[in-house]
């Protein structure tokens, strides 16, 4: 049996009006790979912010292997000098300095810094840790997977003992997940523990050894990976069984080719994004998707289609009439809704409350002379809290303290909002916990039940096929394809991309 | 409970602006006990007046006020300051005075109404807002930067507007910046007041401030929800320039003629500073109204105080440095939750004693 290295018993925390953790414990052995689960809120975050520093516990003990007494971690640097380190979801580093700058600053003790050995010294330890990158290149020139390593080289080389990885991969596509898989599993030969956060199952089922789940701030269990099925793990996350997601996946095949009115036919539409010129066709009520590795630029021709990048050619017509889409608001007047992929940076607007931030896209719409008054606002915003069950404390609250789910529920709302024909959906699953991913889901399908039609892209497959009737499939900003029907399997999807004759290569 | 009542009043936005106010009257009425008194009095021409420290204040802050409503606007979407207002007063200014003197340095009449000379100065005003606005929002350079431009060559720009020469408009010109015979309150607050009206109308009739806060928070989901957010910043620029405008009429008026390269020296960081005071943050986004107009009276008032304390005009700059550093730092988060923790601590040993007891 391995050697506990960290162990943190009977963890308790609360912030204002919430109980954040409640009587926490969890273990972490050298050399092991450990999954912590849970849904948003379930206090995945307040944990690892409680072992680096950044919360203080209210009562609760933490020690680590080496150290007779309990830790007291303070701040981040006390952790980092206990000999724990973290690496995000976000990189850290400083993209403007070079790899081997980015492995040393703020380490040396000599005032004179010999960046000749450091350099080669850097060189060793990509070596070492096979990771593609050179010492005097400069940071920002590497793959976002390699940034991602260098910052779990960085965190191994001064020695930690025990590595927090924190979403690490959502960013990341299939070959680079692999490449940081085969670090991580170097660093666990080496003795390092690593507590890996995700909301990938089919990641952590290969990686890991062990699991802990948390829920609503307690507890449920730490497991081995072995003794704990899929199933077993959603319902444990969750907190009830669930065939909600077999459900669903009769909905779809249902729904296929039940309307033939066509909402929105593009030609040869191209954008300044750099994808290639494709055709595209939704029906009433018909839920298609755009499939793709990352960078494939399925984003890319959704966002050509609502105007979000500058489309430079083609055309596109909304029920039979061409519309020139210069700007969103000409398809938001369409009829055409957008909820983009990326919530942070151009989803949400951080500030503003849950209300400004729902009737945001129905205003501008309505006018700049025509504000709703605020019994309106209230009104709508009342309406969708309770429709889409909102945890927030009031529509007053700014967004941005809001969890993921919630957030992606507020724009999903304000999207709503303006009735839509056509509303596409950019990985609207992403970063959110796996209760609300089944809600939206099911939301899908209701609405084009109702006759609005609608794209819906996730990187995860699976919630493609429950939901979609047609796919797209698309590799390197060029379409290669179009299933539905018996075609919609992943195998055929995987073949698609993987060796498919595009649709518009040679024009 | 009462205490409970004070801690919600004490969070509120506008408790450290309005606090400071009120502390600033009272240490004024320490210095001089009849700070707040109120009379009606008359001017050279027999005309009845009203005369007091407050009255002058809310005389004096007329300029501080409305370019401190237009620079909120500025700040919150383009996350930068316009430099240049005191400079584009100057232009205002200048502008002004060609149109009501033409080339003569004393004129007998007035050359135009004054109607037109409002007129003509405002579309001035607004001219060099666009002008900022275009650099901001179509070339994408920092307020500062861009508005360095006529911050540097605004004033000569005003000397030149009225020919090289220092025209002095008849009085009747004076009416307002000062009284207008007959009328006891000062023009100027009456201007005041108009523009707040106008502007707390336009804030509640419209979506200038929505889509304001969306563009200086996130421009690009603004964008995404249909905003052009560079529009939305040059139209910001453009009522900042309007209010330049009508500062520059009322500052004119004052004495009848301009200096360009006097007139209300250093006033763009007063304004800066107005809007800071407020609470407003000054990297964009959010932003609050009352709380700039009472930062513009704020520093009126401590400008008068310092006057009436006859502390030395060229020491007059460091007094006020000190205080607005004092009330800039209280404002910060890091001193907030220091005092919020002190409280909290004393509440707890508090009743740790009486359970003791």
């Amino acid at each position: 049996m391995q050697e506990k290295v960290l162990s943190m018993k009977q963890i308790n925390i609360s912030f204002p009006g919430v109980k954040a953790l409640q009587n926490v414990d969890f273990s972490l052995c050298e050399g092991e790979i450990h999954a912590l689960m849970g849904e948003n809120g379930a206090g995945k975050s307040t944990l690892i912010k409680v072992l680096t520093g950044v919360y203080k516990a209210d009562s609760g003990e933490i020690t680590m292997k080496g150290f007779e007494k309990p830790l007291h971690i303070k701040s981040p640097q006390d952790a980092q000098k206990a000999g724990i380190s973290t690496v995000y979801q976000e990189i850290t580093l400083c993209p403007n300095l070079t790899v081997a700058e980015n492995l040393f600053i703020g380490r040396s003790e000599e005032f004179v810094v010999n960046w000749k050995t450091n350099n080669k010294r850097a060189d060793e330890i990509l070596k070492g840790l096979s990771i593609p990158a050179k010492a005097t290149q400069q940071l920002s020139n590497c793959s976002i997977a390699a940034q991602q390593m260098v910052a779990i080289a960085r965190a191994v080389d001064m020695e930690c003992k025990v590595l927090i990885l924190d979403e690490p991969t959502s960013s990341l596509d299939k070959q680079e997940v692999e490449k940081l898989f085969t670090l991580m599993r170097k660093l666990k030969a080496r003795g390092v523990g690593i507590v890996f956060v995700t909301h990938f199952l089919d990641q952590v089922y290969e990686l890991c050894d062990k699991i802990t789940v948390l829920r609503g701030g307690e507890l449920v269990g730490e497991y081995p990976i072995k003794d704990l099925s899929r199933v077993e793990l959603v319902a444990k996350m969750m907190g009830k069984e669930l065939d909600d997601l077999e459900e669903i996946e009769q909905e779809a095949q249902a729904l296929v080719g039940k309307n033939k009115e066509v909402v929105l036919e593009v030609k040869g539409l191209a954008s300044t994004s750099g994808i290639k010129p494709f055709d595209f066709t939704i029906h009433k009520g018909e839920v298609t998707g755009f499939a793709g590795l990352l960078g494939s630029g399925r984003s890319e021709c959704v966002r050509a289609i609502f105007g979000a990048d500058k489309v430079v050619k083609g055309n596109v017509r909304v029920k039979g009439e061409p519309v020139h889409v210069a700007a969103p608001i000409k398809a938001m007047k369409k009829g055409i809704g957008y909820l983009s992929e990326d919530r942070k940076g151009d989803g949400i607007v951080g500030d503003l409350s849950v209300r400004d931030n729902m009737i945001l896209a129905l205003q501008v719409m309505k006018g700049f002379f025509k504000p709703f008054t605020k019994t309106q606002a209230q009104a709508f915003a009342e309406e969708y809290i309770k429709l889409l069950g909102i945890k927030t404390a009031s529509a007053d609250t700014p967004i941005s303290s809001l969890s993921g789910g919630n957030q992606q529920k507020v724009i999903l709302a304000r999207w709503l909002l303006t009735h839509p024909d056509y509303l596409i959906l950019d990985e609207p699953t992403r970063g959110i916990d796996i209760g609300t991913k089944v809600e939206i889901q099911k939301l899908v399908l209701k609405l084009a039940a109702e006759g609005m039609s609608i794209t819906f892209i996730s990187s995860e497959i699976e919630e493609m096929l429950r939901t979609c009737s047609k796919l797209i499939i698309m590799r390197d900003l060029y379409v290669v394809g179009e299933l539905n029907g018996e075609d919609l399997t992943q195998t055929k999807i995987m073949h698609t991309i993987a060796g498919g004759v595009s649709q518009n290569a040679n024009q | 409970m009462p205490t409970n009542k004070l801690k919600s009043i004490s969070k509120h936005r506008l408790f450290v602006p309005i606090a400071f106010l009120v502390f600033l009257f009272f240490v004024n009425m320490i210095i001089n006990p009849g700070f707040l008194k109120i009379s009606m009095g008359s001017d050279s021409n027999g005309n009845p007046v009203l005369i007091g420290n407050i009255v002058n204040i809310l005389t004096n802050a007329t300029e501080l006020v409305i370019l401190a409503i237009g620079m909120t606007l500025v700040t919150s979407s383009s996350k930068g300051q316009d430099i240049s207002v005191g400079a584009t007063v100057a232009i205002v200014g200048g502008v002004i005075m060609r149109v009501l003197c033409g080339m003569e340095t004393q004129p007998t009449t007035l050359h135009a109404p004054v109607v037109v000379a409002l007129v003509l100065g405002c579309l001035a005003g607004i001219a060099c807002g666009m002008f900022n606005g275009l650099l901001v929002a179509k070339f994408k350079i920092q307020p500062m930067v861009a508005t360095l431009i006529l911050f540097t060559a605004g004033r000569s720009i005003g000397s030149m507007a009225m020919g090289g020469l220092k025209p002095k408009a008849v009085s009747s010109f004076g009416y307002y910046g000062n009284f207008i015979p007959g009328f006891p309150i000062p023009t100027p607050i009456l201007i005041t007041i108009v523009v707040i009206i106008i502007t707390a109308i336009v804030l509640k009739k419209t979506n200038l401030a929505l889509y304001t806060k969306s563009v200086g928070i996130n421009d690009k989901a603004a964008y995404l929800n249909g905003l052009n957010p560079n529009l939305i910043k040059f139209i910001t620029f453009m009522i900042l320039g309007l209010c330049v405008g009508i500062a520059g009429f009322v500052q004119a008026s004052r004495v009848q003629t301009v200096n360009p390269y006097t007139i209300v020296p250093s006033i763009e960081m007063d304004v800066i500073l107005a809007v800071a005071l407020g609470g407003n943050s000054l990297g964009g986004g959010k932003f609050n109204m009352t709380g700039s107009i009472i930062g513009a009276y704020t520093i009126q008032t401590l400008t008068s105080m310092l006057t009436t304390l006859n502390v030395n005009t060229n020491a007059v700059p460091v007094f006020k440095a000190v205080i607005i550093l004092v009330l800039v730092i209280i404002q910060t988060p890091i001193v907030k939750s220091f005092f919020h923790e002190h409280i909290q601590t004393a509440k707890l040993l508090k009743t740790q004693r009486k359970e003791r007891a």
